[in-house]
């Protein structure tokens, strides 16, 4: 177990130091670092399909923010701290730490699971779908609803995406419409 | 964008082939060993990223026009529904409908888990370089950089 401290303890320090850096790309940076660590956390948990998509997405997402707001010259960050809003930030923290606790409480131990229908899995995933891996037998044959909601979900963000980023039907800026209000 | 300098260049020639290729390893290999279609696209993708901070966004352009990135994630996207809607005439949706399973720890094995995994690469690379190319390119109307 004390592994699993070490690397939470990694993962909550950088996650302190970047929202408290005020550089943008030393804040991105350190965000990687903790995705790092979540890798870390699984491939100790044993799910080495969740710690390969987590390297990867981690690596596509630290690009594509250095790209798209480093590089822009967009890195100034304003923060001001007023009595009211250290106030508020104190009474949420109480609030949070106070129902988490309580919710917490109730859960099962750590690694023994509730369900019996994880069981039927492990002994029938092999026989049933003749796939070595439980994971994809799992993902793309006893559940794959919900990929397929997974997938239609990526579609359409990739749809908003470029329907929102695309160069047709902008306007520049010296013929915008003046605003009604 | 204009690329970067001759050593990335150079490098860039050398690596990007086998990223791909690893890529792909990934997603035909997802139903034996850790991995699968979603992280196996991502590297996909990630190759063909590789290549545009490499060389720039007008020679990759070339090699994966705008067409073709429409083309995949709509094919991907189509394909996972036919393999789920072939079912429904077995049964019940995502019905694994090969009779003979293969033999188990081999590549032809486990039914439509390797198509479902090849459908679902395809719509992860090329929708998240897509996302990347628009996010990238992206600069504000009037505004030179």
């Amino acid at each position: 177990m004390l592994e699993f401290y070490v690397v939470m303890v990694f993962m909550i320090l950088g996650a302190l130091v970047a929202v408290e850096l005020r550089g943008l790309l030393s804040s991105v940076i350190t965000v990687g670092a903790v995705g790092l660590g979540l890798c870390v956390m699984f491939l100790l948990l044993r799910a080495p399909d969740l710690a390969i998509t987590q390297l990867v997405v981690e690596i596509l997402m630290l690009i594509v923010l250095i790209r798209a707001t480093v590089g822009r010259g967009v890195s100034r960050i304003h923060c001001y701290s007023s009595f009211w809003i250290i106030l508020s930030f104190a009474l949420f923290s109480v609030v949070f730490l106070a129902a988490s606790y309580m919710a917490i409480k109730e859960l099962p131990n750590f690694g023994q699971a509730l369900m019996s229908v994880s069981d039927f899995y492990i002994k029938n995933a092999l026989t049933k779908t003749g796939a070595a891996n439980i994971v994809a037998s799992v993902i793309l044959d006893f559940r794959a609803y919900d990929t397929l909601g997974e997938a239609t979900v990526l579609f359409v963000s990739v749809m908003g995406v470029l329907a929102l980023l695309r160069k047709k039907g902008r306007k520049a800026i010296d013929e915008r419409d003046e605003p009604d209000c | 964008m204009k690329g970067m300098s001759l050593i990335v260049k150079r490098v860039t020639r050398y690596t990007v082939g086998l990223i791909l290729l690893f890529g792909i390893y990934i997603v035909a290999h997802g139903h034996l060993t850790p991995g699968g279609g979603f992280a196996g696209g991502i590297i996909i993708a990630l190759s063909f990223i590789h290549m545009v901070l490499a060389f720039g966004k007008d020679e990759a352009k070339k090699n994966m026009p705008n067409k073709l990135i429409s083309i995949g994630e709509s094919a991907g996207a189509l394909l996972f529904l036919a393999i789920g809607l072939v079912g429904i005439a077995g049964g019940f949706f995502f019905l694994n409908f090969f009779v003979n399973k293969g033999e188990p720890f081999h590549l032809l094995s486990a039914g439509t888990i390797p198509l479902c995994n090849i459908a679902i690469g395809l719509k992860v690379g090329t929708g998240l370089f897509a996302i990347f190319m628009a996010l990238s390119l992206f600069r504000l109307a009037g505004k030179e950089d």
